[in-house]
């Protein structure tokens, strides 16, 4: 099948000269329709840059992003907008993605009214509370009425993901979806996000730095780890889990708690060489990762860039030294 | 909200919520007496223009709660006349200075580029020009004896610090996500704008139109007392004038005479200033649903 979404060396560097900083550092990925695959990294690694690249809002300093096929940048104006209107995004800060001085059916009705999705606004309405009913917040007739602030994060959030699916999305970009929402709603609303890929045949881009949050939701999907702008590591998301071979990935793996008191016991920790992540202003030279991994080789990794190379459990990894090594972190 | 009882019942969210400030409340009670006395006033009170040799200045009593003029005239009535020149030439100017500030600010924010260098460009050279003697040299050249002209003048000088308030404001609206969110939906330009990014900037907007609006009093009634512009009827900018130049500083029975117009304009821009408190909470809809 033809990639719904393609990302051909996408690099984006913020600021000038000296203070350049190099977010995305030439990426490339495809995504399937239908697929679910997360972005996973630390804080700074560029995952929420390319989600931005992605859904056309940040435009890109190098390469490409190709919907069905074509640059974003060269669609002509139908197919541009036939592009915004399958490719949506679901923001982190639930408290800064609604207009406060909207109420809820304000910021639902007016792209309805905008692509025709709806007749006239009689309509409007009855399709505003539908979609109030699909992201369960019910009674819809409750909430329609009320401006953001009086509701709370997670009912936000929905709102969020009802605006999104106002224009029948394919593909959404989830950046951080439920990291600002409270733990203990956080749940419902990615079982909620699960029924839309299944019921709506919406292919996710899930963006976490949290890789039990990436397992739950993708187990089906594929994971790509980034680090510091690169992506050190993809794979199917069961074969990532149970068989990292990149030292980041392995780390990242070891650091996740064990719900299993037996299993954490015998969880092998990755010792790390150091903690500190390098500043993006002062990468290191060669693999970024060289100064913390415990199997730098002095001489490679701290001269030339790992390629991102596949490897024949699937996916790919940036690491010449261990990609043929399982590690089993459970012994 | 298009029934009539839709907009009463917004009235009366408006004025209670305006009423959470004592001080705003005040503010706004005064301008609107100030303004039904400008506006309807001169209906009920004559201007009184009989010369009463034995009425010369006197002071404030039941019969002339202002005191009289130089030739026995009534003050009250002049400043009961005078308001409303004032008052028309100053909300035209505020009107046009914040149309052209909030419609090219958040043009030159929303738009970047060569578009915002341009209107920056613009905006730096007019603020850099000194408004005072500039209008002082056009007085020379256009006639500026027609109140709309002239409040036009005021406007067209007076928006680039406004400007520049507004466009920073929407330079960091713009990078909110729901600005974000409605790219990626596509609602286009005008959506963005007067959808998105006015109604968020709205307080500081009427707020500003406030300040414009003493501003433009200020300016306007230094160049009335200035004798730049040729302003024939009564108001309280050629009332001052006119007490300046017959001297009325140096007599101490001529105090009333001078004193009455710089009061009503002292109070009336104090009552414009203290209603913005609460103008602030009328357009926070945050409050609103809590009323």
């Amino acid at each position: 099948m033809a990639p719904i979404l393609e990302v051909r060396n996408l690099t984006r560097q913020f600021g000038k000269g000296r203070e350049t900083v190099t977010a995305v550092d030439a990426i490339s990925f495809a995504i399937e329709p239908g697929e679910t695959v997360c972005l996973v990294g630390e804080s700074g690694c560029g995952k929420s840059t390319t989600g931005r690249m992605v859904a056309g809002l940040l435009e890109a300093t190098a390469g490409e992003v190709l919907f069905e096929g074509r640059n974003i940048r060269q669609l002509d104006r139908k197919a541009y907008q036939r592009y915004r209107q399958t490719v949506q995004i679901i923001h982190q800060d639930p408290y800064s993605s609604l207009n406060p001085t909207q109420t809820i059916r304000q910021i639902l009705t007016a792209p309805l009214l905008r692509h025709r999705k709806v007749k006239n606004s009689a309509a409007a309405e009855a399709r505003v509370l539908e979609l109030l009913e699909i992201v369960d917040l019910t009674p819809a007739s409750d909430v329609i009425a009320k401006y953001p602030h009086q509701l709370s994060g997670g009912q936000r959030q929905r709102v969020a993901v009802a605006r999104a699916l106002t224009v029948d999305p394919k593909f959404i970009v989830a950046d951080e979806a439920v990291s600002m929402v409270d733990v203990s709603i956080r749940v419902s609303i990615l079982t909620m996000l699960a029924r839309l890929k299944r019921e709506f045949d919406v292919t996710f881009l899930f963006i976490t730095h949290d890789l039990a949050l990436a397992k739950y939701f993708a187990w089906e999907g594929r994971i790509t780890v980034m680090y510091l702008g690169r992506i050190v590591e993809d794979g199917p998301t069961q074969r990532l889990i149970t068989d990292p071979r990149h030292p980041y990935t392995q780390a990242l793996l070891s650091a996740v708690p064990e719900a299993d008191p037996a299993l954490a016991q015998h969880k092998r920790q990755i010792e790390l060489r150091g903690a500190e992540i390098p500043s993006l202003l002062a990468l290191p030279p060669g693999c970024s990762f060289h100064p913390r991994c415990p199997y730098m080789l002095p001489g490679q990794c701290d001269r030339t860039v790992p390629a991102l190379e596949p490897v024949e459990v699937g996916g790919r990894v940036a690491c010449p030294v261990r990609k043929q090594d399982a590690v089993s972190l459970l012994v | 909200m298009g029934s009539i009882q839709g907009v009463l019942s917004w009235l009366g969210t408006t004025l209670r919520l305006m009423s959470y400030n004592k001080a705003g409340f005040i503010g706004f009670l005064m301008t609107s007496a100030i303004l039904l006395v400008c506006l309807l006033g001169p209906l009920w009170i004559p201007l009184d223009t009989t010369t009463k040799l034995d009425k010369i200045y006197q002071p404030p009593s039941a019969e002339h709660w202002m005191g009289t003029d130089h030739q026995g005239r009534d003050i009250f009535s002049q400043i009961v006349h005078g308001g409303k020149d004032v008052i028309y030439v100053a909300a035209v100017a505020a009107l046009l200075s914040t149309l052209i500030a909030v419609t090219f600010g958040t043009v030159s924010a929303f738009a970047g580029g060569v578009t915002d260098s341009l209107i920056m460009g613009v905006t730096d050279v007019i603020l850099t020009i000194p408004q005072f003697p500039l209008l002082a040299v056009l007085a020379a050249f256009v006639k500026l004896d027609n109140l709309t002209l002239l409040g036009l003048f005021l406007g067209v000088l007076s928006w680039p610090a406004l400007l520049r308030a507004v466009r920073s404001q929407a330079l960091s609206l713009k990078e909110r996500d729901f600005v974000e969110a409605a790219r990626a939906l596509d609602l286009g330009t005008g959506h963005i704008v007067f959808r998105e990014l006015v109604p968020n900037m709205m307080t500081y907007i009427v707020i500003s139109f406030t300040l414009a609006l003493t501003a433009a009093v200020y300016t306007q009634v230094g160049l009335v007392l200035l004798g730049l512009v040729p302003v024939s009827s009564s108001n309280w900018g050629v009332m001052i004038s006119l007490a300046w130049t017959q001297g009325a500083i140096f007599f101490r029975d001529a105090m009333w005479r001078i004193m009455m117009p710089i009061l009503a304009i002292a109070l009336f821009q104090l009552s414009v200033i203290t209603m913005t408190r609460s103008l602030e909470l009328a357009f926070n809809p945050r409050l609103r649903t809590m009323a």
